[in-house]
């Protein structure tokens, strides 16, 4: 039971860094800052709450435990509300898509 | 047979390397980063990859006061990007605009200073005005 736990934990920090490095990659590659959000707010939110998933399994009293599963959730709670916050301030000010974005809802419409 | 706790030693190190490398990747588009709300972004990321760091590191040591660092990193990185995204609402023009008015001053500048040059040596051919009055005006100008 004890080892299972650790290979879970051991397999949770290696899952949870590899999709930090996807979201860092995503940051680098992707062409604007709107794509670069949704690279860097779902993957690396992802990341760090595997690991601090793994944490808690790692961790053997219930008061890390459950103080790394509040971490848990409340970074999955503030991530989306800080980039969404991020995003409208970027939109409202007048930073662009980039050339290859096909559809912009937020667009306004001349026959509204 | 390889023991549990060798492979959990290097699934650690592993995601320490890892972690590392995201680390620079995105320190490098904070500095390439061409708008500021780029650079907000990867500030966000770069406490994200932190909080993962401290994840690993409160693993690997055992010292479990580490999570409680992770949850107020996290809560000081959510009011920082908030408090940056007001900062963008509130500043209303982007890099490009700054850019455009930064020209549109600089030859504003230029004309004016022209202008003046072409006064002072007209009023110095006719012989009416000494140059200085107009020099220090013109220089005024200027660092409009």
């Amino acid at each position: 039971m004890n080892e299972l736990a650790t290979l879970i934990s051991a397999a949770l920090l290696v899952i949870g860094s590899f999709f930090a490095l996807v979201a860092s990659i995503g940051l680098l590659r992707l062409p604007d800052v709107y794509t670069r959000m949704h690279a860097a707010s779902k993957a690396g939110t992802m990341g760090s709450c595997l690991m601090l998933i793994a944490l808690a399994i790692h961790a053997t009293d219930t008061g890390t435990m459950s103080r790394a599963l509040a971490g848990v959730v409340f970074f999955l709670l503030t991530a989306p509300v800080s980039s969404h916050l991020l995003a409208k301030a970027a939109y409202a000010v007048g930073y662009r898509l980039h050339a290859s974005a096909v559809m912009d809802d937020m667009e306004p419409k001349d026959n509204a | 047979m390889i023991s549990v706790a060798t492979i959990f030693d290097h699934a650690v190190t592993l995601a320490l390397g890892i972690l590392s490398v995201s680390f620079l990747v995105t320190i490098y588009r904070i500095v390439k980063g061409p708008t500021l709300p780029d650079r907000i972004l990867g500030l966000d990321m770069l406490v994200a990859i932190a909080i993962g760091f401290i994840a690993v590191i409160g693993i690997k040591t055992g010292y479990t006061l580490y999570v409680d660092v992770a949850i107020a990193l996290g809560l000081v990185g959510f009011l920082a990007t908030v408090a940056f995204a007001r900062f963008v609402l509130s500043r209303g023009k982007t890099e490009d605009d700054i850019l455009s008015e930064a020209r549109e001053a600089a030859s504003a500048a230029r004309r004016q200073a022209k202008a003046a040059a072409k006064a002072r040596s007209g009023s110095a051919v006719k012989g009416l005005d000494p140059g200085p009055v107009a020099g220090k005006t013109s220089g005024r100008q200027d660092n409009e």
